[in-house]
């Protein structure tokens, strides 16, 4: 479960959290959707731990992100697939590197079960047909990026998933495809999902809720009907693109 | 736009930045020191960047070192005109090589080629969230990059030293024996008639220094870096400026101490 209290989190002179509340329970498939710059990203970086917030309090399972020693934090985020918003894929290693960095360095050293692992991975994001494995990343297209950062994330088996813009940057048959894994992956594995997108056909397709965050602050949170529904001014200027 | 800025305000800024990044600074070194222990199983990473800081870089070191030996001995002959026997000349051009030149040069050297390709690759790395992967996979970055990095180029610029020194003799013997005509056994004696063990390990301990700053300056620089690909080319020429500056200043503090 994800626990999430007051957050506040100022850059300089920007408040970008002005004090959030969340809970997320285990196996929930939540969408936070919201503006460009409104901390959607930040909030996703201080549930793992890379931000640390102003005031306020984020707990893992339990664990508190702020005051966690290094080495409870680290086996913490072993347990979260991150897939980010440009893929982050290390430019200097191969596929089968960046997919199996995580394991080799958690300790595994047989090198067929990594190549099996990497393999298996491939194919469940859709890459499985095509021999990737010893490509370097800057030969990849935007959407075989964003899949095998997905196989990286998964080939932790994690027990979160959190997902930063997936679709963004990707065509709309690319960003289909990529929607349908997420949703195929969700219900697969059971995952704790959070998808980050200011795409509001994810939201539709994948989440069960939508939290919507507003100048720094939760503005509605609700289920993507209710979002559709709703009346509120603001809410329906910002999914007025996506209902036309 | 021009900007009403008070001074004490502005000076009382810069004074706290500084302290701040000083602060930084201590605190990865101390972070780099405590994956030490670790090298052990992480040794295709030390292995890696002791190639690129260390096998990659000396041709460039040799290529400097010999033309510092050339110009030195150019330097030596012109100052000695009328006032010493050239007969010297080599005492005075190898205590200058293995005292100073040969060591700082190769450390600015080294500032320039890995200190800023240092800066720059991890500041890609930060600014294409290729930092924060590592995190979320688990790893500590500081174990992963810094620690190899720092370790590398502690061990790494004594031994191109070592080059840089035996090539920048070379040169200096090439320019006293072909261009001021000294035979051969006068230039190697009177490099051995003064010769002190202690002026060239003197230099090389220095390089140790030399070394483990330029990379730690690189990483920190690097892991600063914001701005796309704008805060990367600024972090490329901080990572020199500061690496150089810190080699001519700790060379100054160790040369007091050791000499």
């Amino acid at each position: 479960m994800i626990e999430i209290r007051n957050l506040k989190k100022s850059f300089d002179d920007n408040e970008v959290l002005r004090g959030v509340d969340i809970t997320i329970h285990d196996g929930e498939t939540v969408a936070i959707i919201g503006e460009s710059g409104c901390g959607k990203s930040v909030l996703l970086k201080h549930i793992i731990g890379l931000l640390q917030p102003d005031s306020g309090t984020v707990k893992v399972d339990g664990i508190l992100i702020a005051d966690a020693k290094e080495d409870v934090l680290y086996a913490l985020r072993r347990r979260i697939g991150f897939l980010f918003q440009s893929a982050a894929l290390f430019d200097s290693m191969t596929v089968y590197e960046n997919i199996v960095l995580g394991l080799w360095e958690a300790g595994e050293r047989d090198e067929v079960k990594l190549r099996q692992i990497a393999t298996e991975k491939l194919g469940l994001v859709g890459l499985g047909a095509r021999s990737l494995l010893d490509f370097k990343p800057s030969s990849l297209s935007g959407g075989m990026k964003k899949r095998v950062g997905l196989a990286r994330a998964l080939a932790m088996q994690p027990q979160y998933m959190f997902y930063d813009e997936p679709t963004t940057g990707l065509d709309p048959v690319t960003s289909d495809q990529i929607d349908y894994l997420i949703l195929s992956l969700t219900e697969s594995f059971s995952t704790t999902s959070l998808i980050i997108t200011h795409d509001l056909f994810t939201v539709k397709r994948i989440a069960k809720r939508v939290i919507y965050l507003n100048k720094g602050l939760i503005f509605f949170d609700g289920t993507p009907k209710e979002l559709e529904q709703s009346t509120d001014k603001t809410v329906v200027q910002f999914i007025e693109r996506f209902v036309k | 736009m021009v900007k009403n800025r008070n001074p004490v305000r502005f000076l009382g800024r810069k004074i706290v930045n500084f302290l701040s990044e000083f602060g930084e600074i201590s605190r990865l070194l101390e972070r780099t020191f405590s994956f030490v222990p670790r090298l052990g199983r992480d040794r295709i990473l030390l292995f890696n960047q002791m190639a690129h800081i260390g096998s990659n870089s000396l041709p460039l070191v040799v290529i400097i070192g010999f033309f510092t030996g050339m110009v030195s001995a150019w330097q030596a002959a012109s100052q000695f005109k009328g006032l010493i026997s050239l007969s010297l000349l080599g005492s005075a051009v190898s205590r200058a090589i293995f005292m100073e030149l040969g060591p700082v040069l190769t450390a600015i050297v080294i500032a320039g080629r890995v200190g800023a390709s240092i800066a720059a690759e991890l500041g890609t790395m930060k600014v294409t969230e290729q930092i924060d992967a590592l995190e979320s996979l688990g790893i500590s970055p500081v174990r992963y990059l810094s620690t190899p990095r720092v370790v590398a180029g502690t061990l790494m610029l004594p031994i191109l030293t070592i080059f840089a020194n035996v090539i920048a003799l070379i040169g200096a013997f090439v320019v006293a024996n072909f261009f001021l005509g000294i035979s051969e056994k006068v230039f190697f004696d009177s490099v051995k008639r003064f010769f002190h063990l202690k002026d060239v390990f003197g230099g090389l301990f220095k390089t140790f220094f030399f070394g483990g700053v330029t990379a730690l300056i690189g990483v920190h620089v690097g892991l600063r870096t914001t701005s796309g690909a704008e805060g990367v080319g600024k972090s490329s020429v901080r990572a020199f400026v500061l690496s150089a500056s810190m080699v001519l200043i700790l060379d100054y503090v160790l040369w007091t101490i050791i000499f």
